[in-house]
């Protein structure tokens, strides 16, 4: 007689009307591909835990998101923020589909320009330009996002050595009505700064004023407040207009729109709630063209748009080492995957589902990760399937500042593979080895050896 | 040790403790070693039948039946020998 599949016994206790914060079970079909591509295939062959990237779904996105602001404005164009994933195969995907990049460091600089980006198409933000960094971004006719007033004098000093006018725009913090308000970064528009600075940028012939810059937060959840600081950017831009006779070629509205991760402490799942790319486009392309901007020469439009484009397109497959009770009867789940790797189980209840088969019985369960730390938890509460040991599981949505803001930590850092739109394979980062680790660290002669 | 007499276990694993008035809910297999420990049957016993009907393998079924067994305590499904 052939066995029937196993599952561990369990039993639980109805509470009806009894609201608990496990909240309702939410999977109802296991995910056993990717792309086509079988889940323990994958495994099988790169290893546990594995980060999945669909080249298809990146296309998708970005085509999508083109069209949600091309059918709305005349001049629209992306640029694909370095810092939520900068993997070279990430990037290139974005740059073939004309995106250009957006970086916020030296080292996210050099990356883009060896991805092959020209200068002209590589917009410099961030409060960290050395005077290497600017050197060279002068040289390149980079698009240089002043930050700060040291900033503006330092590009003044260097551009007329290079005898070069520095291709700048400011980066403009301002109210748009939401909480916190994210004025550390550039020159606030209320209090007067911004348009000191422009003035400054005005009466140098070190620079010249290409564009305006914003970024009004992160994981945005209200369009609105792009509408806001999109008619305070076309304000600055018509000011500086009647002032000095100057029209600027851009207005870059940043990135932070939301993707479809469920944010924690939010009850329903961010697929039905947060708002699409299109009610972005909506409110930043309805306040430019509804601004006194001439309807014949309208800025170009730039978006920095990072997490909403590769959220849903990366998945982390991990295992179960162990099921455990805790000392007050709930179950815990022990995963290959940790927050070493999963930054953003800090931020979201990520959606976790089986890649096997599974009956309708869910336990309600707290998933830990495999470090000896009490913070490696990857969800406080989460009603799962019964897994056994062994069992695979896909974490989705982890596109977006994983594959950047992960740390070596205790564990070494799995690989990378991206599947590509054929459905075929490629290993786009290697996992990490000890040896690889140690071509880092040096040791002192009097420490070399030891008696125990 | 044997689930205790009142408590009722339904074919769809809906389980009713008269005394208390709390329900639960059970798997397949939960309900099947419920019937067993009712039975008064020994755990070892318990972890041959599963292990004879299910793929699985002895550390796993002894150390989920353990589990399982401990819950039933704690709901207070289970008397113990020699116990009210």
């Amino acid at each position: 007689m052939e066995k029937q599949r196993y599952e561990r016994p369990m039993i639980k206790k109805l509470e009806s009307n009894m609201p608990n914060k496990f909240g309702m079970r939410t999977e109802y079909r296991p995910m056993t591909h990717i792309d086509n591509v079988a889940v323990k295939d994958l495994i099988d062959e790169y290893g546990s835990p594995l980060f999945v990237i669909s080249e298809k779904t990146i296309r998708n996105n970005i085509r999508s998101a083109r069209k949600a602001f091309e059918t709305r404005y005349p001049k629209v164009q992306f640029a694909w923020s370095y810092k939520t994933n900068y993997l070279d195969a990430v990037c290139r995907t974005f740059h073939q589909e004309g995106s250009w990049a957006e970086v916020v460091s030296g080292f996210e600089y050099d990356k883009a320009l060896h991805n092959g980006v020209d200068g002209s198409k590589i917009i410099f933000n961030g409060p960290d330009k050395t005077e290497e960094d600017l050197n060279k971004a002068i040289k390149n006719n980079s698009l240089i996002h002043i930050d700060h007033l040291d900033e503006l004098y330092a590009i003044s000093e260097i551009a007329p050595g290079l005898n070069k006018k520095a291709q700048v725009a400011i980066r403009v913090n301002m109210d748009t009505g939401i909480y916190p308000m994210w004025d550390r970064f550039g020159f606030n528009y209320e209090n007067g700064q911004a348009w000191d600075a422009l003035n400054k940028i005005m009466r140098t012939d070190a620079m010249e004023l290409v564009g305006l810059h914003t970024h009004i937060g992160t994981f945005m959840l209200s369009p609105n407040a792009y509408a806001v600081a999109a008619g305070k950017l076309a304000d600055l831009a018509i000011g500086i207009k009647d002032k000095y006779g100057h029209e600027i070629k851009y207005i870059d509205m940043g990135g932070g729109f939301a993707s479809k991760n469920k944010l924690k402490g939010t009850y329903l799942p961010g697929t039905d709630i947060n708002p699409s790319v299109n009610d972005f486009a909506e409110a930043i392309t309805g306040a430019l063209i509804n601004s006194n901007f001439k309807p014949d020469n309208l800025p170009l439009l730039i978006l920095e748009t990072g997490r909403a484009l590769i959220d849903d397109a990366a998945n982390l497959l991990g295992t179960v080492i162990s099921n455990k009770r805790l000392s007050d009867g709930r179950r815990s789940t022990i995963l290959d995957v940790g927050v070493n790797i999963l930054f953003t189980s800090f931020w979201y209840d990520h959606k976790i589902t089986p890649a096997q088969p599974f009956t309708q019985y869910a336990e309600d369960t707290v998933l830990y990760g495999p470090l000896c730390m009490n913070i490696d938890v990857i969800r406080e509460n989460i009603s799962l399937p019964l897994l056994n040991k062994g069992d695979h599981v896909v974490i989705q949505h982890v596109g977006a500042y994983n594959m950047t803001q992960w740390m070596q930590f205790i564990t070494l850092r799995p690989r990378i593979v991206m599947i590509d739109p054929e459905n075929n394979v490629h290993v786009i980062r290697e996992r990490e080895t000890l040896d690889r680790l140690l071509e880092f660290e040096k040791v002192p002669d009097h420490l070399k050896t030891f008696d125990l | 040790m044997k689930i205790k007499n009142n408590i009722a276990v339904s074919d769809s694993g809906f389980v009713f403790n008269p005394a208390t008035g709390e329900s639960f809910s059970a798997n397949p297999i939960g309900m099947e070693i419920m019937e067993l420990l009712k039975k008064g049957t020994p755990t070892q016993e318990i972890s041959n039948t599963i292990l004879e009907k299910y793929e699985t393998d002895a550390p796993t079924i002894d150390k989920d039946l353990h589990d399982f067994i401990q819950i039933l305590k704690q709901y207070t499904l289970i008397e113990e020998h020699g116990k009210a």
